[in-house]
């Protein structure tokens, strides 16, 4: 019998051979996997057990952690919550966390690798672990400019630093209250969600750098520069004034926006078209540059390409490819030209900055439970999208539409403001887009301002970008230029 | 170990007595039993530490309660079985000491108290279970009493088997049919003591049957098939086990008997081809059972594809399993410590899933020590079987031990998906009096086999 006793044996170490692994497996190999699993509610309950870091707007919070009496322990509150509910977003017990709440997520628990050390002295000390505060780079006056400027609009305002890139001001609306998001009641929130889920205004999404939209005439800044940039024109260089275009190869027709030519005279210049922004000798342009050299140069302003400020930026986008008429079109920005209100910040940005192309950032400073910096954001070049003589030849030619062109809502007594607005159309019917973007004082540049309204601004078809988007900008730069 | 004992010896006076060195094995039983007792002790107070904060006498009085009764045990086993192994008794307290732990940490999260408490009970339990332990061991002097009771022993195990199927005796707990209520006490899981009858008629029923069974028959393919009517009792144990599948529902008991007799047929006749029958038959009939029972094909379909969104949140999906997953994964290499982690978000983390909350708090290195220490009870039962010189003994000893293994197996195993979740308790660790009571009767069975083999004179040295 022991001869089977013995093969017996080792079944029963095989059984326990498969025990041992197996668990080696769950616990040791599987164990990061399982704790991210986004239904892992422990490794949501451990998120809490920290006092989660504060979000600082010039040191004081707009989203810190209250001490709660239950599971959670501590309660996640934003202040003036839909003023700053697109910087924060929200950091829910059910659910992924939004906006610098999710991008910033490591450093807030405390668990990002510059903290590693702060961490196991916390251990050695046994004081409860704390997470990290976020300084943002948000001017309180700027946003609260831009957020009353922009009024009951669908849109954003986007505020930048042109020297460094700093993100200033910062508003999309409609907005939301984050405070009923993360309430300790599962069902509360998730009815709370669902309502702003099917909000068709989509009050969720941060329009500032999440919402594509065509740009319009404000693209016509990135199409100069591409013109300026070839050597091949200057603000004088002249396109026959026509009163309809049909590029070659279609039949589709080109009319400037008021209509009739674009001022008097049998040519016009490339100046005079950008300051009255009209659309045929820019589709004339177009097609003299190709879609090729256009792209180029909106690539270097930052289209088709990636960016996180951290949160992740949505990609705008030149096409590639295009024939002659849909070049035309794209010249002033319209086809399947798409673009947030954050790049357009950036290619005023860059014509303010000499022509440097500075990477948007909203995060200043990460601060230790102790108020030390752990980690402090200097501004990063992306790179030169124009060289500094065409940078300020395109400021002149955009103060000269603010002064006297077709942007002439934004001028401020006493202080050189260079502008472009646009009209964009988002087919035959529905509503325009409405865009401004420029900077101000044009000398030297201060602030770079973008303004997006969506929906027409509730005027359909018969708004325009210097009747409404204009005097947002003109407020929001006048608040911030007195301050 | 004689061999070594009598070199070490000291020649000339009195070299038989020293031979036996009898109180030398129980002192080490002393010692052991203490150690653990420390352990116990110390894992409730880390419990009230960790999870309450602060220190709460009741169940450490409790605990301290049941150090005596394990030592009065001891005592017993000095008087009736001086040769017994002196390993058994403290990894049974220990293991029991660990459950009644982390049962107690659970009830602190879910905030029971008093006799709604499943550690008070369980502490309970494991007093009645000690109690039968001792009884056993009083009553039972020599093991081959057991041998002339052989048909009684399988039609005890029969009807407590098969006893939750009795209407308004039965209760059905989370599809199950394998619990009666006795009285306002509780409920009460009868094929627990079945499992223990059930080992003594095989090991009985093999032994006088053997010959007939592993002798005759015809060779094919190399290997020597039985006759057809030498078939009778696997088919009848095949017939029990799918009954239990079908009527009672409960997977994990039904592999478990018959694995049990599958592992007894084999030793006793020393033919793989009762194994690969055996095998044969059972998952044939596992794999009908898939097909056309909804649990089982459910416990299938969690195994494979626990972590799909729809597979965890179907009705009895993933969901629990998972839950276990994520609490071990919490548990990492060291764990959380004592009261320090969350295994009540686990459904029944105290039974079915206490692996998972022990893995949780104590980590892979406490699992680890777990696994070593049913791993030696089960060698400790093994060893009787090699030593043993009667075949009942023998046979006894292994089926007793392996029928741990395999339980710890299966449950262990369908917790971290080896193999399909089945409900089964983890031996002494999990919340579950008739359990309790199983396992500790085992363990007295094992102590009787033990002492036996030791106190013979061996015939051939």
């Amino acid at each position: 019998m022991n001869r089977e006793l013995k093969r017996v044996s080792i079944v029963v170490m095989l059984m326990f051979a498969a025990l041992l692994s197996s668990t080696s497996i769950v616990q040791a190999f599987q164990a990061d996997n399982l704790s991210a699993d986004p239904r892992n509610t422990r490794t949501l309950y451990d998120s809490y057990q920290v006092e989660r870091g504060a979000i600082l707007v010039a040191g004081e919070p707009i989203a810190q952690s209250m001490p709660a009496d239950d599971d959670f322990k501590f309660l996640r509150t934003y202040t003036n919550p839909e003023l700053y509910a697109p910087i924060t977003g929200y950091f829910p017990v059910n659910g992924e966390p939004t906006g610098l709440e999710f991008a910033l997520n490591a450093e807030l628990t405390g668990t990002s690798n510059s903290q590693f050390f702060d961490k196991i002295s916390a251990v050695v000390t046994g004081q409860d672990p704390k997470g990290a505060a976020a300084e943002v780079t948000i001017d309180p006056v700027a946003q609260q400019a831009a957020w009353d400027a922009l009024g009951e609009y669908t849109g954003s305002v986007v505020v930048t630093e042109p020297a460094t890139g700093r993100i200033l001001a910062m508003v999309s609306k409609p907005s939301f209250n984050p405070n009923l998001l993360t309430v300790h009641n599962n069902a509360e929130v998730t009815t709370t969600y669902e309502a702003l889920l099917a909000n068709e205004n989509d009050p969720l999404i941060n329009r500032a750098i999440n919402s594509l939209n065509p740009p319009g005439s404000v693209f016509k800044l990135v199409v100069t520069t591409a013109a300026l940039e070839s050597g091949k024109y200057t603000p004088e260089s002249t396109f026959p004034n026509l009163d309809v275009y049909v590029a070659p190869g279609t039949t589709s027709r080109i009319e400037n926006s008021s209509g009739g030519t674009c001022g008097a005279g049998e040519t016009v210049t490339l100046a005079t078209a950008l300051r009255l922004s009209c659309n045929i000798p820019f589709a004339e342009l177009g097609v003299e540059l190709g879609d090729t050299a256009i792209r180029e140069t909106a690539e270097k302003f930052g289209f088709n390409g990636k960016l996180s400020i951290p949160m992740s930026v949505s990609e705008s986008v030149f096409p590639r490819g295009l024939d002659d008429p849909q070049t035309a079109q794209s010249a002033f920005g319209q086809y399947e030209v798409r673009t947030t209100p954050l790049q357009m910040a950036m290619v005023s940005g860059a014509i303010a900055n000499g022509g440097v192309v500075m990477a948007p950032n909203l995060v200043q400073e990460i601060l230790a439970p102790n108020l030390s910096a752990i980690e402090t954001f200097e501004p990063v070049e992306l790179g030169r999208a124009m060289s500094a003589e065409t940078a300020a030849t395109l400021s002149a030619m955009m103060v000269n539409g603010v002064q006297d062109g077709a942007a002439s809502n934004a001028r401020i007594d006493g202080v050189d403001v260079a502008g472009k607005t646009g009209t964009a159309q988002n087919g035959s019917t529905d509503p325009y887009t409405l865009w401004f973007t420029g900077f101000a004082p044009a000398i030297d540049p201060q602030y770079a301002i973008t303004v997006l309204i969506e929906d027409g601004g509730g005027m359909g078809q018969t708004g325009f970008g210097n009747k409404l988007a204009a005097p947002v900008a003109k407020a929001v730069l006048e608040a911030v230029l007195n301050k | 170990m004689s061999k070594a004992s009598a070199l070490t010896a000291r020649p000339t006076t009195e070299p038989v007595r020293r031979l036996r060195l009898p109180q030398k094995l129980r002192n080490l039983e002393l010692f052991l039993l203490l150690i653990a007792c420390f352990i116990n002790a110390s894992a409730v107070v880390l419990v009230q530490l960790g999870a309450l904060g602060e220190l709460d006498p009741t169940l450490v009085l409790l605990g301290a309660g049941l150090s005596v009764l394990v030592i009065s045990l001891h005592v017993v086993l000095r008087f009736v079985a001086r040769d017994a192994d002196p390993f058994i008794l403290p990894i049974a307290t220990v293991l029991n000491g660990i459950g009644i732990a982390m049962i107690y940490r659970i009830d602190i999260a879910d905030k029971e108290s008093g006799w709604a408490s499943a550690a008070v009970r369980q502490t309970v339990w494991s007093a009645l279970a000690i109690f039968c332990a001792i009884v056993v061991l009083l009553v039972i002097r020599n093991h081959r009493v057991l041998f002339r009771y052989t048909y009684i022993a399988g039609l005890v195990g029969v009807v407590l088997l098969f006893l939750p199927l009795v209407p308004g005796l039965g209760q059905e707990i989370s599809g199950a049919r394998v619990w009666i209520r006795v009285g306002s006490f509780g409920t009460f899981q009868p094929g627990e003591i079945a499992k223990i009858a059930l080992a003594v008629f095989f090991a009985g029923y093999l032994v006088r049957n053997r010959d007939s069974l592993s002798m005759v028959g015809k060779k094919f393919l190399g290997a020597r098939f039985p006759r057809f009517r030498d078939l009778g009792p696997i088919l009848v144990v095949w017939a029990l086990s799918m009954s239990v599948i079908i009527f009672q529902r409960d997977l994990g008991t039904a592999l478990l008997y018959f694995g049990l007799f599958l592992v007894m047929l084999y030793l006793a006749t020393g033919r793989l081809s009762w194994v690969i029958m055996g095998l044969g038959l059972f998952l044939g009939g596992a794999l009908v059972a898939s097909q056309t029972l909804n649990y089982v094909n459910g416990r299938f379909t969690n195994w494979l594809d626990a972590l799909n969104p729809a597979v965890y949140n179907a009705d009895g999906g993933s969901f629990q399993l998972v839950q276990g997953l994520f609490g071990l994964a919490k548990g990492g290499l060291l764990g959380t410590g004592w009261g320090q982690g969350r295994p009540e978000i686990t459904p029944v983390p105290q039974s079915d899933y206490i692996i998972a909350s022990l893995g949780e708090e104590l980590g892979l290195a406490g699992i680890f020590a777990i696994l070593a220490l049913y791993l030696l009870f089960v060698a400790r039962g093994f060893r009787i079987g090699f030593a043993g010189q009667d075949d009942f003994g023998k046979l006894l000893a292994v089926g007793l031990a392996f029928v741990v293994a395999l339980q710890c197996f299966i449950v262990i195993g369908g917790v971290t998906r080896v193999i399909p979740l089945t409900g089964l308790t983890t031996p002494f660790l999990a919340a579950g009096g008739s359990s309790l009571v199983a396992n500790w009767i085992i363990a007295a069975l094992l102590l009787r086999l033990s002492d036996t083999v030791r106190n013979q004179p061996r015939l051939v040295v």
